[in-house]
C-alpha cells in the first residue's frame, strides 16, 4: 500500500509533469523545442555530409584510427604526466605572482607611480610577446649564457616562461576583479580603522577573487595547453609524444589521443568552476544598496 | 509546431543533398585519384614514362613538381638562395646538394629539362597528410618504414642510411667507444626522423631522450649541454659538426641495421609515377651515376668510426 | 572640557563643485546633533570629512581636542575612535554577521578572538540580532543589515558615531526598528552626528538640529525652535516642503 511519502512524491511528479507540459505549450517551451530540433537536425545533416564525402574513408583512417589510438595512447598518457606536473606548479606560482602584480598596479598616490608603471609595463610585455618566443629564449638562451649555477633543465625554464607570461594575463584578471568590488566596501573597511593593506586583504581581495574565478579558469585552461610548448625544447610531453608517433606512422590519430586527454581534464575543471560560481552568486549582491 | 516542421523538412533536404553528392564517388579507392577507372600501370608500356605520357599523373602538366622542407640543409641541398627567395640556408633549384642532384638526374631520365622542375615548400608534417598532394614527389631525408608505407608510396632507396652520434669535444661522452657506453647519457633526436626510434630500440638509454621539432632546437641543446649527444643520419652529422656546432665531432656511426635503413621519395598512395621514378633510379644505379653523386656530395660521410 | 568634535571653517570641493563653504560646528559629549537639509547640501560630505574619508581643502577638525586634520596624523587610529554607518549598509558580503562585527576589533584593536566574539555577541543580543550571528548579509532584511552595520561600528567602542541617512534606503516598515536602535544609543549617552530626512525622529532625539544649505550651516538650534519657529526664510521654505510632502 502506498505510504504518505509515496503519495506525496507522486503528487509532486504529477505536478512537475503537468507544469512541463504547460511550459511546452507556452512560448518559452515551444522556442526551446524548436531550438533543440533545429540544432539536432543541423548536426545530423553535417554528420551525414561529412561521412558521405568522397575523401571520408581516408580521413577517417588517418585521424580516427582505433588501432593506432589504442597503441599510441599509453605512451601519450605517460608523457601527459609531464604536462600535468608543469601546469600544477605553474598555476600555483602564477596565482601568487599575478596577485602581487595586480596589487602593485592598484597602489594609489604619486609616490607609488614607478611601481604602478613597472607593473603595467610588465603586464604589457608578458601578454604581447608570443609565449613560444619566451620559452625558446629562456629554455635555450639562459643555459647558453654558461653561468654555472643557472639551471639547464628545459622543464624548469619552460615553467618559468609560462609563469612569466601567464602572470601578465592573470594579473589583469585580478585587477578587473579588484576594480569590480564597489569602492564603498573599501570605504567601510577603512572607516572601521583597517589599514589599506588590511582592507585589501580581508575585504576587497576575498570578494575580488571570488568574482573572477571563471576568467581565471579560462586562462588556466589555456596554460594547460601551452605546456605543450616545452616540446620545442625537446622534452617529451603529450603533444611531442603524439608527434613522434604521428611521424613514425604517418597517421595523425595520436594527436586525437592527446586531445582526448586535454579535454578530459578540462571538463571537470569547468564544472567545478560552475559550482563555485553558483555557490558564490548568492552572496555577491548583499550589503549593497538594495 | 509549424515552424518545427519547416525546419525539419529543410534539414531533410540538406541531408539528401549531401547524400546525393557522394554517391558518384563511393566506388573510388581511398585517397587515390578520383577519375573513375584506374588506367593500366604506365610502366608496362614502353616509353610510357616519358614526360609526354605522364600527363594526367602530374600535379602540373609539363612540370615535375618536387616538394621539400624549409630550411633545406647541406649536404642534401646546396647553393645560396638568391635575395628575396623563400628558401633558407640552401637553394633546391640550384641542383647542388645530393637530393637536389638526384632529383634533377631522375627528372632528366623522365624527360624533364632543368627548368621544367618546380620546387615547392612542403613542411614535413604536411607531406603525409591525407588527400591530394601538391607535389609529384617529396624528397626530404624521409626514411622508409612499413607503417609509413601504408599511408604513402615510397620510391626505392636513393641512399642507404647509417645513424651517427654527434658530441661536443672534451665532454665525458666523447670518450665512449661502444654502443653500450652511450646508455647513461642524455641523447637527443629530431622529430620526424627515425633517429628517436633508433635510440629507444638500439641504445636503451637510462635517461629519457629529448626530441626536438626543429633542427635549430636540437643543435642549440647540444651546444648548451642540455643533451650530451645528438643522433642524426651520417651526412647530417657532418653538416652539424662542420657548420652548426663548433667544437663538436662525430663520435661514430652505428653499424648498418639488418634490413638497412634507406631514404625514399614520398608519393601520394597509388601514384602512377612511382614505377617510373623507380625505373629511373635503377638506371642511375646501374650506370654508376648514383654512386658518383653520392661521392660528389656525401664523400665525407663515410669516414666516421663504427661503434659496436 | 573639550568638545567631542569641532569643525572650524571646513571647506571641501570636488573639482569645480564646491560642496562645503566654511562649516563651523561644535558637538559636545553626549550631544545628538541632527543635520537636515536638501540633497546635495553637503551633509554626507561633512560626515565623510569628519572621519577623514575625504580630505578637507581648508579648515580644521578636532576630535576630543586633538586636531585630526594636521599633517602626519595616524588616519587609521583616528578612524578607530569614530564609528560611521552608511546609507547602503556596506556589510561585507563574504563574511557572516559575527565576522563582520569582529573583524575590526580583532585586526585593528588586537583583541583575541574569544574576547572580540563575546563583545560582538553582547551587542547583537542587545539589539535582537543574536540568532543571526552565523547568517550572511544576503539572508537579512534591510533593517537587520543596517542594525548589524550599527553594531559593527559600536564594537569598536567609538567616542563618536556618525550616521549618514541610515534609514533612507529602507522600506518604511523597516525604518522603525533602526530608529529604535539609534534612540537607545542616544539614551545611553553616545555622542552622535546624524544626517537624516526623518524629521519626526530628529525632533524626538536631537539635542540640536543644524540646517545645511548650500555648503554652510544656515541655522542651528534646539529642535523645538527650528521646527516650529525657524528664523531664516530658506529654513522655513525647506520645512514647508517637508510638511507638504507629509514627512513631518
Amino acid at each position: 500500500m502506498a505510504s504518505e511519502g509515496d503519495r506525496r512524491a507522486d503528487l509532486e511528479v504529477a505536478g512537475r509533469r503537468s507544469r512541463l507540459l504547460g511550459e511546452l505549450r507556452t512560448g518559452a517551451g515551444r522556442n526551446v523545442a524548436i531550438a533543440v530540433a533545429s540544432t539536432t537536425v543541423v548536426v545530423v545533416a553535417l554528420g551525414l555530409a561529412i561521412t558521405h564525402a568522397p575523401g571520408w574513408p581516408e580521413v577517417r583512417k588517418t585521424f580516427f584510427d582505433g588501432h593506432v589510438f589504442t597503441t599510441s595512447f599509453p605512451a601519450i598518457a605517460h608523457a601527459f604526466l609531464l604536462n600535468v606536473r608543469i601546469f600544477l606548479i605553474a598555476e600555483a606560482v602564477i596565482l601568487v605572482v599575478a596577485l602581487a602584480l595586480a596589487v602593485l598596479r592598484s597602489l594609489p598616490g604619486p609616490v607609488f607611480f614607478p611601481l604602478r608603471a613597472l607593473a603595467a609595463l610588465y603586464a604589457d610585455l608578458a601578454r604581447g610577446v608570443p609565449t613560444i618566443l619566451v620559452i625558446a629564449l629562456l629554455g635555450f638562451g639562459a643555459p647558453a649564457l654558461g653561468i654555472s649555477w643557472v639551471p639547464s633543465s628545459v622543464v624548469f625554464w619552460a615553467t618559468v616562461g609560462l609563469v612569466l607570461v601567464y602572470s601578465g594575463y592573470v594579473a589583469e584578471v585580478y585587477r578587473a576583479g579588484i576594480e569590480s568590488v564597489h569602492p564603498s566596501q573599501e570605504a567601510a573597511a577603512r572607516s572601521l580603522g583597517l589599514s589599506r593593506w588590511q582592507a585589501l586583504r580581508f575585504v576587497v581581495l576575498p570578494q575580488a577573487i571570488r568574482r573572477v574565478v571563471p576568467p581565471l579558469l579560462n586562462d588556466f585552461i589555456g596554460l594547460q595547453k601551452d605546456t605543450a610548448l616545452v616540446g620545442t625544447l625537446g622534452a617529451i610531453e603529450a603533444f611531442n609524444q603524439s608527434s613522434i608517433d604521428t611521424n613514425a606512422t604517418f597517421n595523425y590519430t595520436p594527436y586525437l589521443a592527446a586531445a582526448v586527454l586535454f579535454v578530459a581534464i578540462t571538463i571537470p575543471q569547468a564544472r567545478f568552476t560552475d559550482w563555485l560560481v553558483a555557490r558564490g552568486r548568492r552572496r555577491r549582491e548583499a550589503g549593497r544598496l538594495a | 509546431m509549424r515552424k518545427v516542421l519547416i525546419v525539419a523538412v529543410a534539414a531533410g533536404l540538406v541531408a539528401a543533398a549531401a547524400g546525393c553528392g557522394s554517391s558518384s564517388s563511393s566506388s573510388s579507392s581511398s585517397g587515390g585519384t578520383s577519375s573513375g577507372a584506374t588506367p593500366p600501370a604506365l610502366t608496362s608500356r614502353v616509353g610510357a614514362c616519358s614526360k609526354g605520357n605522364l600527363g594526367n599523373a602530374l600535379v602540373s602538366a609539363g612540370h615535375l613538381t618536387v616538394g621539400t622542407d624549409n630550411p633545406a640543409y647541406p649536404p642534401w641541398f646546396g647553393g645560396n638562395p638568391p635575395k628575396g627567395s623563400k628558401w633558407q640556408v640552401s637553394y633546391p633549384p640550384s641542383g647542388q646538394g645530393f637530393e637536389s642532384a638526384v632529383t634533377y638526374a631522375v627528372a632528366k631520365q623522365l624527360g624533364f629539362t632543368h627548368s621544367q622542375v618546380t620546387w615547392t615548400y612542403e613542411p614535413f608534417n604536411k607531406s603525409f597528410a591525407p588527400g591530394k598532394k601538391d607535389f609529384d614527389f617529396d624528397i626530404n631525408e624521409i626514411s622508409y618504414t612499413p607503417e609509413r608505407a601504408k599511408v604513402v608510396a615510397f620510391s626505392d632507396s636513393y641512399y642507404d642510411v647509417n645513424q651517427a652520434v654527434v658530441v661536443k669535444k672534451g665532454t665525458p661522452i666523447s670518450k665512449v667507444t661502444t654502443v653500450a657506453g652511450l646508455k647513461p647519457y642524455k641523447l637527443g633526436a629530431q622529430l620526424g626522423t627515425t633517429s628517436y626510434q633508433f635510440i629507444t630500440s638500439n641504445i636503451h638509454p637510462s635517461k629519457q631522450p629529448a626530441v626536438f621539432p626543429q633542427n635549430a632546437g636540437a643543435v642549440q641543446a647540444l651546444k648548451n649541454g642540455q643533451i650530451d649527444g645528438l643522433v642524426v643520419d651520417l651526412p647530417t652529422a657532418f653538416y652539424v659538426t662542420a657548420v652548426q656546432v663548433p667544437n663538436s665531432k662525430i663520435l661514430g656511426q652505428f653499424p648498418t641495421q639488418p634490413g638497412g635503413e634507406h631514404f625514399g621519395m614520398v608519393f601520394e598512395k597509388g601514384s602512377q609515377l612511382v614505377g617510373c621514378v623507380n625505373r629511373a633510379l635503377t638506371k642511375l644505379r646501374s650506370s654508376g651515376q648514383l654512386k658518383q653523386l653520392q661521392q660528389q656530395w656525401l664523400a665525407k660521410a663515410t669516414g666516421a668510426p663504427t661503434l659496436k | 572640557m573639550a568638545d567631542a568634535v569641532r569643525l572650524e571653517d571646513v571647506r571641501k570641493s570636488f573639482g569645480a563643485n564646491v560642496v562645503l563653504r566654511g562649516i563651523d560646528l561644535a558637538v559636545a559629549e553626549h550631544d545628538v546633533v541632527c543635520l537636515i537639509g536638501a540633497s546635495g547640501s553637503g551633509k554626507s560630505t561633512l560626515l565623510r570629512c569628519v572621519n577623514l574619508l575625504e580630505r578637507v581643502d581648508a579648515g580644521r577638525i578636532y576630535l576630543g581636542g586633538e586636531e585630526i586634520t594636521r599633517r602626519g596624523v595616524d588616519v587609521n587610529a583616528v578612524r578607530r575612535r569614530i564609528g560611521i554607518v552608511f546609507q547602503a549598509f556596506n556589510l561585507f558580503p563574504h563574511m557572516s554577521v559575527l565576522r563582520n562585527v569582529t573583524l575590526a576589533p580583532r585586526r585593528t584593536l588586537g583583541l583575541p578572538r574569544a574576547e572580540a566574539e563575546s563583545r560582538a555577541l553582547e551587542l547583537l543580543e542587545r539589539f535582537g540580532l543574536a540568532d543571526k550571528r552565523d547568517e550572511y548579509p544576503d539572508r537579512l532584511s534591510g533593517g537587520q543589515q543596517q542594525r548589524v552595520a550599527i553594531v559593527r561600528a559600536l564594537a569598536m567602542r567609538p567616542e563618536l558615531m556618525l550616521l549618514d541617512e541610515v534609514t533612507s534606503a529602507l522600506d518604511p516598515e523597516l525604518v522603525a526598528e533602526v530608529l529604535e536602535v539609534i534612540r537607545e544609543l542616544a539614551a545611553g549617552g553616545m555622542t552622535m552626528l546624524i544626517a537624516t530626512h526623518e524629521m519626526g525622529f530628529a525632533r524626538d532625539i536631537a539635542t540640536r538640529v543644524c540646517f545645511l544649505d548650500e555648503g554652510v550651516i544656515l541655522e542651528q538650534g534646539p529642535p523645538e525652535r527650528i521646527f516650529t519657529a525657524p528664523r531664516e526664510p530658506r529654513t522655513r521654505r525647506f520645512l514647508q516642503r517637508i510638511v507638504e510632502a507629509g514627512r513631518l
